[in-house]
């Protein structure tokens, strides 16, 4: 079989030391069951023009990325990079390393890609693949060695060993998952300190707690307009940060006939739970736990942005829209005899989003 | 005798070579992967490229770790980024602010670590499709294809962990979510989601550096593990190929992996190296800074995940608010599109190979890729995931997309849910009836011939287009060339009759073709079979 089988008849290997050296190459390689059946060095002659443009291109790319590296360097270490927002330079610091980083990075690339596409011998190599099942001898000893080390072990003969060590182990490995696990639990239900009942059933209102702003102050009915809403938290101390995150809730002045509509929808536990045109909802939304926080005033909406289940406002926050399936929860507030809204109990259904253990 | 030996350095790697050999006996296992063969095709690199971003993951991750802090202690920002300056926040915001403004090159760092994360995710999704879309999973690969799958849902919980670590106000909604849809487990959820958070969401501070050592070690642990038995099975049962000519299910046809094979791939990981660095410099992605501290009661809307969590926010937006209530307890709809749903997509795209397998009684070993064209049921079949998948995909995306083409969203998530029904049994039609037509022409072409776009007028005043026939015809003009599975050429100048129009980039070097000969035609074809 031609090894060397270049359809411009030349062998492609000028010298006869060359030829001898490529022979050992293709006996090695036929040895690891790979046939060299095609082999074309892509510049035959040295020192063609072909070769000299792909030479230069080539060198071109690497001096390009050496550029590019070292403007790099330069930006990186002498560019003014400290935060300025008005600075132009600031804000062109990162696009001008990416810049320099990357095309340096991808000039290499070409670089390198062109060397071995263009100027490396092309060829065709064939490898057998040999897959399939080994060999029936080979898998007959392999296993006979392995049922003789059965035997070796003689569990058969021995039955107790085997039990033993099953017995042995089971706990063991049972011991080694335990503290990984253990460690983890903690029961959903348990009162936190300080509180009553399931955490997840309750948040931090309570009667007599006022609702105030996110910076604590309490508020009265003439700070919100009709039509207007508000963002509420619990008066306690952390109220408005995440630890109490169960407990944001939204207070809306309704327009004088929503409120009358609310007030005749209002069923089960939301009776008694407004105070004048004013309804407060949790936030939180009965889906996925959300700030449902969008009112649309027109249509007395509140939207949740997360899957856009709608709620509406004058009939218990009940879902219109989308995947939410539970009412808003309502809280009771009244007003305190200073003038500020206060709650007059915590929520009476858990909020937020769904559970196993919910009724 | 001299008293020191002059160091030899034309020897040196002589000598090193042979200290090495004394001592390992390398050559011989050494020079046979030299000689390993791979084929060669621009579907295989694929895989390469989620390979690649998963280095300069690895690479950048490292880097972001000597800044990063995921403790949720609470700290008042003092930073150089002015809008924030005074405002309260955890300490894993502020150092990921910190990175972002103080640290010099910090923010290029942090957002090639994001794009490689999206590139990652993207080429392996893409690998997925071409792998099945040619049938490399069939025996003897579908182990390395279950371990892809079992991949993508990883990288899928790396991204998810990363997504979360910076306590922003995306991330914490993202959060947030996540402890509902543990919360909806039937009988284990309020458990799983307390023990993970330590206690009612957000919890005590738990979460964000439980999230970050499985971010920074257990993940990455997992994919480096799974990522070398995939590349492992690759060598060990070696690459399948495109039929052609030569080409057999027995052997591999290629090139050595060394030294053009392995050169080619080195420049090529520098090419994504480089696209990833030019995204991260050019390209802003998750500005934090926006966001702001995540706070339980806001949030901004529009605001999007990682695209590659879409599909399970677009199937949670078109579930239907169903709950089941029953006995003083509830299951809630959240379960069904996040755990269910995703749960049955992975095990059913895990077991495809098998049910493949045992459908058509196929036992053998498959070496040979197929054209999709050419097996269309599988192909249909996978047209209609994809098509389930995108409109997911779309779905989880459709309040911005409603804004901006003024649709109600409403009628988005009807159409997203009408859609889901109705598009993937579409897809299955046209994608069959599609390789149909195509099977059905690459046959015409075996049997007559090429169109040559020369029309002529037989002697009875009828057009007839000339046909270029690819072997001698027989006495009825039909060639008699069998399907060998691999591109039929469908231009002349696939066979070689005319110069290709345009050589190299931008300007066109028209260079009259050599006459074609008879003979030189055949190895032409021959050759444009093998690419
Ligand atoms: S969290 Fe409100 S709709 Fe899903």
């Amino acid at each position: 079989m031609t090894v060397v089988d270049n359809p411009h008849g030349s062998p492609g290997l000028a010298t006869a030391e060359e030829r001898s050296r490529f022979e050992t190459i293709v006996a090695g390689a036929r040895e690891d069951g790979v046939e060299i059946v095609h082999y074309e060095p892509p510049f035959p002659a040295p020192g063609t023009r072909g070769e000299r443009r792909l030479q230069r291109i080539v060198a071109g790319c690497f001096l390009t990325t050496g550029g590019l590296a070292t403007a790099f360097l330069v930006t990186y270490i002498w560019w003014p990079w400290e935060y300025d927002r008005d600075s132009l330079l600031h804000n062109m610091y990162t696009p001008v390393l990416g810049l320099t980083l990357g095309l340096a990075l991808v000039a290499t690339g070409f670089g390198i890609m062109i060397w071995g596409k263009k100027l490396i011998p092309h060829e065709v190599s064939i490898q057998e693949r040999h897959d399939g099942p080994s060999s029936d001898h080979d898998r007959s000893m392999a296993t006979s060695t392995l049922l003789y080390m059965g035997d070796e072990m003689g569990l058969k003969r021995r039955p107790l060993l085997g039990l033993s060590l099953l017995a042995g182990v089971a706990p063991v490995g049972l011991a080694a998952a335990a503290p990984l696990i253990g460690g983890l639990i903690k029961d959903p239900h348990k009162p936190v300190e300080g509180g009553t009942g399931s955490p997840l059933m309750t948040t931090a209102w309570g009667p007599g707690i006022r609702l105030t702003r996110e910076d604590g102050t309490p508020i009265r009915p003439e700070d919100i307009s009709t039509g207007g809403q508000l963002t509420v938290f619990p008066g306690v101390p952390e109220g408005h940060t995440n630890v109490h995150a169960d407990s944001p809730t939204l207070l809306i002045h309704l327009r004088g006939q929503d409120m009358a509509e609310l007030r005749d929808n209002l069923t089960g536990t939301n009776v008694g739970a407004t105070w004048g045109d004013f309804v407060a909802y949790s936030k939180i939304c009965t889906h996925a736990g959300c700030p449902a926080s969008l009112f649309e005033q027109q249509t007395n909406r509140l939207l949740c942005p997360c899957h856009q289940s709608q709620f509406l406002v004058t009939d218990n926050a009940k879902p219109v829209f989308g995947p939410a399936t539970r009412r808003l929860p309502m809280l009771h507030i009244s007003v305190d005899d200073e003038g500020y809204f206060v709650a007059t109990s915590d929520y009476k259904v858990a909020i937020g989003p769904g559970f196993w253990e919910r009724p | 005798m001299k008293k020191r030996a002059r160091i030899d350095v034309k020897a040196l790697p002589g000598t090193a070579a042979n200290a090495a050999d004394e001592r390992l006996q390398v050559a011989r296992p050494l020079r046979a992967v030299f000689n390993k063969v791979f084929p060669d095709h621009w579907s295989f690199l694929l895989g390469e490229i989620a390979l690649f971003s998963f280095i300069v993951l690895l690479l950048t991750g490292v880097f972001l770790t000597l800044y990063f802090d995921p403790s949720m202690s609470h700290v008042t920002y003092n930073g150089s980024y002015l809008p924030l300056r005074g405002v309260h926040m955890t300490r894993a915001y502020e150092t990921t602010l910190h990175i972002s403004f103080d640290v010099r090159g910090g923010l290029i760092m942090r957002q090639m670590h994001h794009w490689a994360a999206l590139l990652f995710m993207a080429s392996i999704v893409i690998h997925m499709f071409r792998i099945f879309f040619t049938g490399a999973f069939r025996k003897p690969r579908e182990l390395n294809w279950v371990i892809g799958v079992t991949l993508f849902i990883v990288g899928f919980l790396a991204g998810f962990t990363g997504y979360s670590l910076p306590d922003d106000g995306l991330s914490g909604t993202g959060l947030r979510i996540a402890h509902a849809i543990m919360l909806s487990i039937p009988v284990i959820g309020s458990w799983t989601a307390n023990s993970l958070f330590s206690g009612e969401f957000p919890g005590p501070g738990a979460i964000l550096p439980r999230a970050y050592i499985a971010h920074v070690l257990l993940i990455p642990g997992i994919l480096l593990a799974l990522i070398s038995v995939h590349l492992g099975l690759v060598f060990k049962q070696k690459h399948t190929q495109w039929p052609g000519p030569g080409r057999t299910n027995t052997n591999v046809v290629g090139e050595r992996m060394f030294p053009r094979y392995v050169i080619k791939q080195g420049g090529f990981f520098a090419i994504v190296f480089g696209v990833i660095a030019l995204m991260g410099g050019l390209l802003t992605i998750n500005p934090i800074w926006l966001f702001g501290p995540y706070e339980a009661a806001a949030v901004s809307a529009a605001s999007q995940p990682d695209w590659y969590v879409m599909f399970l926010d677009g199937s949670t937006r078109l579930m239907p608010p169903w709950e089941i209530r029953a006995f003083g307890h509830t299951l809630p709809p959240l379960f069904w599109p996040t755990v269910v749903l995703p749960g049955v997509m992975f095990t059913l795209a895990m077991a495809y190979p098998f049910i493949e397998a045992r459908r058509n009684r196929d036992t053998a070993i498959h070496n040979l890729l197929q054209r999709p064209r050419d097996v269309p049921e599988r192909t249909a079949l996978g047209a209609m995931a994809v098509a389930f998948y995108l409109v997911l995909t779309i779905s989880g995306g459709n309040d911005p997309l409603a804004e901006n083409f003024d649709i109600s969203l409403n009628a988005m998530t009807w159409a997203g849910r009408i859609g889901l029904l109705i598009v993937p049994p579409i897809a299955y039609w046209a994608a069959y009836r599609i390789c149909l037509g195509l099977q059905q022409h690459d046959r015409e072409v075996l049997a007559h011939g090429v169109e040559t776009g020369i029309i002529r007028r037989l002697p009875n005043g009828q057009f007839v287009e000339v046909h270029q026939p690819l072997a001698a015809p027989d006495a009825h003009g039909h060639t008699e060339l069998e399907y060998t599975g691999w591109v039929v050429p469908k231009k002349m100048n696939r066979v070689g009759a005319l110069a290709p129009a345009i050589k190299g980039f931008f300007y066109p070097v028209e260079e009259p073709a050599p006459p074609a000969l008879p003979q030189a035609e055949r190895r032409e074809l021959e050759s444009s079979g093998t690419r």
